[in-house]
């Protein structure tokens, strides 16, 4: 269990001033020119050493990715950070944002050092307002401190933050389509390769990380590599803020340890599943892209990239979703596949024509307005998706109804079932 | 270069090319639907999905995909099969199963490939998709329930013909094809966005339910309705051409038509001359040939040769124009003129009149100065050859004349000829570029030559263009940009004035008593003298044949095989796809006619006769489609003193594209183009 | 989509950006490298759609608007219809004074968004998602996850979040928005931010040094 003193969002709820003297107070920008005094590949190397794996969800290692930027550029380079945070279930870079901008902010002149960056842009979505007008703040008393900008932490390096605010699309936090936005188009994902690192923002390199993965940064240069792997377990080091919502009695956010198990999460900082541990139904562990774990694997998993992928769901980003006993299971999962067809950017074919199927038969699920064979049929359609589109929202929509179907097969055809005794059977609309 | 395999076949492709390319390298063809060789790719439609060894285990998009050494692919595996069909599955749900009664049917490529991965049954038990319709103007109609949002169309016409009018609006699968702002499209060369779609979502207006495609006939020819040359294929049934469409020719179209050139053929059935037609007494009373031609022969006896003339237009063959020239050198006259706007073209050197430095050859440019020419207006598809060079290279581009909207960034230099002759001096910014290029273009249009200073403006553009190194030996940066069709072919063959002969203008000004006009209807018929007999040969009652004392029918382009020599001087040869109407005849043949008439009989019995004759004269003419690129050694100019510049502003000859010839004149369609957004655009501009 | 096609409502005829407006844009646009002023559409519509919101009352961005951004940054008209419309949080037609957005998405659903949505149909008169209240003084739209999960259900209005609603804090918000108050947003519950319910478990053993003692 994370110590207090091991944790690094020290102001996570807002106990404190969020600004610039009460965070230097908590340690942030604590003789950062002397971090940067160490060079870029030290830095680069310490992360990499850290384990750090990158906390918007797809946990890619974070030093890795710093290190694919060119170490020479006569483009100019961009640390573009990702803090559209969307996915359902996720809010915890919203507490770093309006409780702990200066970690943010600092993280993006360490990071943006490390990889030749002249600098950072960071994405902020736009329903986030009030957050966004407490990092703008933040952002504007670091220009003011001398922190960064021209000389920035006096080390010579000049360097920028900028704040862009999105307006309501989730695709914004694929890190293409965030590209593409902040150049001032729609937010539709770009074919990879060329990856960001080669050809990113304006046509320049660029690295896209997580709010989270920047912010921690810092603490990890101060207090070294080697006490983050002595966090968590090994190739899932360190500590994460862990969003608990749903039917717990308190639901909350709070940092712990990779690796923590779930029951233990839940129990210890959630006050527990309403109704006792044994009222659970099933959880969703990572954010709404990862399909659902029932009450049987919830009961020993562990919290981390590995165990959870082991039992064939995934961390995201580290949002448990817990529903009880009286949840309609159906419908929860149809409410995502709507979140889904409401946020594909509807560039290609399988995510814009397959979102839509899949709610729609998703709905009929609900009511039992199907027929069994018609289950076998969506989860072909989701596998006619997965997979094949541009970027992973196809594949995000398409694993909850998987997991579903994994899970909770029974329980859809009973519901058929027990439409087809109330009801003489619904003509289907006209093919 | 890569070694790539692809379904067992070993290919070398140059590094950056994607699957796609290495794949039609092999011979295997991918099917697409977003994907088009000549726009950016965008990587949507998920069709072209293959299997890449030693990848993630998951299908890959071919068109966007770089090839990679050693790299082996599967075309036709399970994987990319399911992923096909999947895919197709998904763009079918929400097609509608209107394809008898879609105009794509027959050319679909949605309807072919679900052939190959389509199912015979739907699993979508849902309610399909219903998108309205949008007006895009006259030409082209939607029917956005087909629509696959492939994206062609809105990359066509924002990257290729520069008029960003189209975008896709909304998300998700309430993403909407269309203006969003209800308008007709702005641009000439629209009506490519039909030939593009690969579905039945944009069709053809004027053509809606007119025909279907297997039905037609299919005749390869050259779009006369400018001096591009475009190749055109004319589709027809019966005695109707029903459809003009392009035909892929690398130098000089690309794949791509001028909405004119592509919508005027219903111009082609209107006031259409189909009979003989003679003047008695100031009235006109339809005739026989043999009538006609007495009151001709009649006319002609007392004459001598140097008050006889004639003028070529410019819709004309070649042939016609040559058999023209060999009646009137017959008759013992010198007077003949193809230049009926008083272009002061100069027949001496072909190079003082030709596009020479080829339309391909704009790409090569590196500096471009345009001198009294709206390309956009006269001559649309090479306007897109220059906005490509543009996109690609940045190149600066310069422009003497009406300020407007190219397509492309211009450098407005001025409006007055004297800028010529600020560069020549150096004392002009743009000088500098010029002569910094490696390869600069000046290109001058008719709206610098058309005008009393013609030849000073010549003279002084070919003096601009010997002093910034536009002329070497491996490089030809000096172009005529013409707007008719007929005039460097009339040039070619000579039909200009000979020794002592009369320029067009005196002729019409009394110089001859007998006047033949070959088509020529770009004048105020007013400017002939009264007591001038006016002959009028041609295919459409116009400002010709209103003035005509004799009206002789003959065919237009699609009525005839014809040579057309183009603006950059390349001889193409185009077929006849229907009869001419009536007793209408190819206009070579009623020339023949006439002159046995008079005992003055043409040496040609057949058209291959006549193109033998045409070859002797100029061996361009032997050379047909093929234009060999020339330096320019020789910098001796054309005849014109480039100091009398009049301080007259340049314009374009094309005051409304849509209308700049019988053809396009007797085109409602044009003229729905011209009520719809040509005016307002223009009061935009 | 279609701007002009079966709109129940007026576009203005003419739309310019105000002397506010105009100082907000420079500043924008000098965020991003030059030549790059595209980036600062989002911004440029927020602008708009803040500017209407000054003039008359209701937020949203007309075709004219648009137009503006585009000619202001350089670009063509349909590439800022595109972005206007891709992006959720521009309003195409005019909204009420109070822009209800209720997040209905699932981690808000198991906490009683139905129960939110339900009190603001019933308070407001308002029947459907879109629709705004026959007073003018309420637009409700459902939106989609709102970023603030553990204080689920979210009631956000304009820009404003409402967190831990039930029915009877949407009927008290609702009022107090009637009266013309403005209740301070977060917790309706009474708790800190996204810490449990009876305060913070964790956190609670720290301490600072006194501020402004640690150097830079």
């Amino acid at each position: 269990m994370l110590q207090d003193k091991d944790r690094i969002f020290t102001n996570l709820y807002g106990q404190h001033d969020p600004f610039l003297k009460a965070a230097r107070a908590r340690g942030d920008w604590d003789n950062t020119a002397a971090i940067l005094a160490r060079g870029r590949d030290a830095i680069i190397q310490e992360m990499k050493d850290s384990g750090l794996r990158g906390r918007g969800g797809a946990g890619f290692p974070t030093g890795l990715k710093w290190s694919f930027m060119p170490k020479q550029s006569d483009r100019p380079c961009y640390l573009v950070v990702n803090a559209d945070e969307s996915e359902p279930g996720t809010c915890k870079d919203r507490d770093i944002l309006r409780h702990d901008p200066h970690k943010l902010v600092e993280g993006c002149l360490v990071a943006g050092f490390a990889m030749g960056a002249t600098a950072a842009y960071i994405y902020i979505r736009g329903e986030f307002y009030n957050e966004s007008v407490a990092l703008q703040h933040a952002i504007d008393e670091a220009y003011a401190a001398g922190l960064i900008g021209k000389n920035a932490c006096g080390s010579g390096y000049d360097y920028d933050v900028f704040l862009h605010r999105g307006a309501g699309a989730y695709i914004c936090g694929e890190e293409t389509a965030l590209i593409e936005s902040l150049e001032g188009k729609k937010g539709m994902p770009r074919m990879k390769p060329p990856f960001p690192a080669g050809v990113g923002l304006y046509g320049c390199p660029s690295t896209v990380n997580n709010v989270e993965s920047i912010a921690v940064a810092p603490t990890i240069l101060r207090r070294g590599a080697s006490w983050f792997t002595g966090l968590g377990r090994q190739n899932n080091t360190g500590q994460k803020l862990f969003c608990i919502s749903g039917h717990v009695n308190k639901p909350c956010n709070v940092e712990e340890e990779l690796g923590i198990p779930l029951k233990e999460l839940i129990e210890k900082y959630a006050g527990g599943v309403r109704g006792g541990w044994d009222n659970l139904l099933a959880i969703i562990p990572g954010g709404a892209s990862v399909p659902l774990i029932p009450k049987s694997i919830c009961d020993d998993v562990l919290m981390d990239f590995d165990s959870l992928r082991a039992v064939r769901s995934g961390l995201g980003t580290a949002a448990v979703i817990v529903m009880d006993k009286s949840t309609d299971v159906i419908k929860a999962i149809a409410r995502l596949s709507k979140f889904y067809m409401h946020e594909s950017c509807g560039q290609c074919t399988p995510c814009r024509e397959g979102t839509g199927w899949m709610w729609r038969v998703m709905t009929r699920m609900v009511e039992g307005r199907a027929t069994p064979d018609e289950i076998d049929t969506l989860e072909q359609v989701t596998r006619q998706v997965e997979g094949h589109t541009i970027c992973a929202l196809g594949d995000a929509a398409a694993w909850p109804i998987q997991g579903l179907i994994r899970h909770f097969r029974p329980v859809m055809e009973a519901r058929i079932a027990a439409y087809k005794t109330r009801s003489r059977p619904m003509p289907m609309a006209a093919e | 270069m890569a070694k790539v395999t692809i379904d067992g076949i070993t290919v070398e492709v140059a590094n950056g090319s994607t699957i796609l390319q290495a794949a039609e390298q092999a011979g295997i063809e991918i099917p697409r639907f977003c994907y088009h060789e000549r726009l950016s790719i965008a990587g949507n439609c998920r069709m072209c999905l293959v299997e890449v060894e030693k990848a993630p285990p998951k299908p890959i998009a071919s068109c966007g995909y770089p090839v990679a050494e050693g790299m082996v692919v599967h075309t036709d595996s399970k994987m990319v099969r399911n992923a096909r069909r999947g895919v197709m599955e998904f763009l079918l749900i929400n097609h509608p199963l209107d394809c008898p009664i879609c105009d794509q049917g027959g050319e679909c490529d949605l309807q072919d490939q679900a052939m190959g991965y389509g199912m015979d049954h739907t699993r979508y038990a849902e309610n399909k998709r219903a998108v309205p319709d949008k007006n895009l103007g006259p030409l082209v109609k939607t029917s956005m329930n087909r629509c696959i949002h492939c994206t062609r169309c809105i990359r066509f016409i924002t990257e290729v013909a520069g008029v960003p009018d189209l975008g896709a609006t909304a998300r998700g699968e309430h993403m909407e094809v269309g203006t969003y702002v209800e308008k007709a499209l702005g641009s000439e060369l629209s009506g490519n966005i039909i030939d593009i779609c690969p579905v039945g979502a944009l069709t053809s207006k004027p053509y809606a339910f007119v025909a279907r495609s297997w039905e037609l006939s299919k005749t390869d020819s050259i779009d006369v309705l400018d001096a591009t040359g475009t190749n055109i294929r004319i589709d027809s049934r019966g005695i109707e051409v029903l459809r003009i469409l392009p035909r892929i020719n690398e130098d000089v179209n690309e794949e791509w038509l001028g909405d004119k050139s592509r919508f005027a053929l219903d111009g082609l059935k209107r006031r259409r001359l189909d009979r003989p037609w003679v003047r008695e007494n100031g009235k006109s009373r339809a005739a026989s040939w043999d009538e006609a031609f007495a009151a001709i022969g009649a006319k002609l006896k007392p004459l001598t040769g140097d008050r006889i003339g004639a003028i070529a237009g410019d819709l004309c063959d070649a042939e016609s124009i040559l058999a023209l020239k060999d009646l009137l050198a017959s008759l013992g006259s010198a007077n003949i003129d193809c230049r009926q706007d008083g272009a002061k073209l100069d027949a001496a050197r072909r190079d003082f009149y030709c596009f020479n430095t080829s339309i391909a050859g704009i790409e090569e440019a590196d500096a471009i100065l345009i001198v009294g020419a709206n390309p956009r207006k006269e001559a649309p598809v090479l306007n897109a050859r220059i906005r490509k060079a543009w996109l690609a290279n940045g190149i600066p581009i310069g422009l003497i004349g009406t300020e407007t909207d190219l397509t492309y960034g211009v450098t407005h230099l001025g409006t007055q000829p004297s800028v010529l002759t600020d560069l020549h001096a150096g004392s002009h910014d743009f000088a500098k570029i010029l002569a910094n290029a490696k390869k600069p273009m000046i290109v001058v249009g008719q709206g610098a030559l058309a005008r009393p200073d013609g030849s000073a403006i010549l003279a002084a553009a070919w003096r601009l263009a010997a002093q910034v190194g536009a002329l070497s030996h491996d490089w030809h940066g000096f172009n005529v940009l013409h707007t008719a069709a007929a005039r460097v072919g009339a040039l070619d063959l000579g039909f200009v004035p000979g020794p002592n002969g009369k320029t067009a203008d005196a002729m019409m000004g009394g110089g001859v008593d007998l006047l033949w006009l070959l088509g020529a209807d770009e004048f105020d018929p007013a400017r002939i003298a009264a007591n001038t007999f006016v002959v009028y040969q041609g295919h459409h009652g116009d400002a010709g044949a209103q003035r005509a004392d004799v009206i002789l029918p003959g065919s237009a382009y699609t009525e005839k095989s014809g040579t057309y020599v183009n603006t950059e001087g390349r001889a193409q040869r185009g077929f006849k796809a229907v009869f001419p109407p009536g007793d209408a005849r190819e206009d070579w043949t009623i020339l023949r006619a006439f002159s046995a008439t008079i005992g003055k009989t043409l040496p040609y019995d057949t058209i291959e006769a006549l193109r033998k004759r045409m070859e002797q004269i100029n061996p361009v003419f032997g050379r047909i489609g093929f234009l060999p690129r020339f330096g320019c050694s020789d910098h001796t100019g054309p005849a014109g003193d480039p100091a009398v510049l009049s301080d007259a502003p340049l314009t374009s000859p094309v005051a409304n594209y849509y209308l700049t010839d019988p053809v396009s004149r007797s085109s409602p369609t044009m003229a729905a183009c011209v009520e719809s957004h040509a005016t307002p655009a223009l009061a935009a501009e | 989509m279609q701007a002009t096609s079966g709109s129940a409502f007026e576009q203005p005829a003419s739309f310019a950006f105000d002397a506010d407006s105009e100082t907000e844009i420079a500043k924008i646009v000098a965020r991003y490298p030059a030549g790059k002023q595209a980036s600062a559409v989002i911004p440029a519509l927020y602008i708009v759609q803040k500017q209407m919101k000054r003039q008359t009352g209701s937020a949203w961005v007309p075709v004219k608007g648009m137009d503006a951004v585009g000619a202001r940054l350089g670009m063509p008209p349909i590439r800022v219809y595109e972005v206007a419309t891709f992006y959720f949080m521009f309003n195409m037609k005019p909204i009420g004074k109070y822009h209800l957005q209720v997040c209905t998405t699932t981690p808000c659903w198991l906490r009683g968004s139905d129960a939110v949505t339900e009190t603001c149909r019933s308070e407001t008169g308002i029947k459907d998602f879109g629709e705004t209240s026959a007073d003018g003084l309420f637009t409700m739209t459902e939106v989609e996850c709102l970023g603030a999960c553990v204080n689920a259900p979210i009631l956000q209005v304009d820009d404003d979040f409402y967190e831990d609603m039930d029915a009877g804090k949407v009927t008290g918000l609702l009022a107090a928005l009637r009266r013309g108050e403005r209740p301070a947003p977060g917790s309706m519950s009474g708790r800190q931010n996204s810490a449990p319910d009876g305060g913070p478990t964790t956190l609670n053993t720290l301490q600072f040094a006194p501020q402004g003692t640690v150097g830079g």
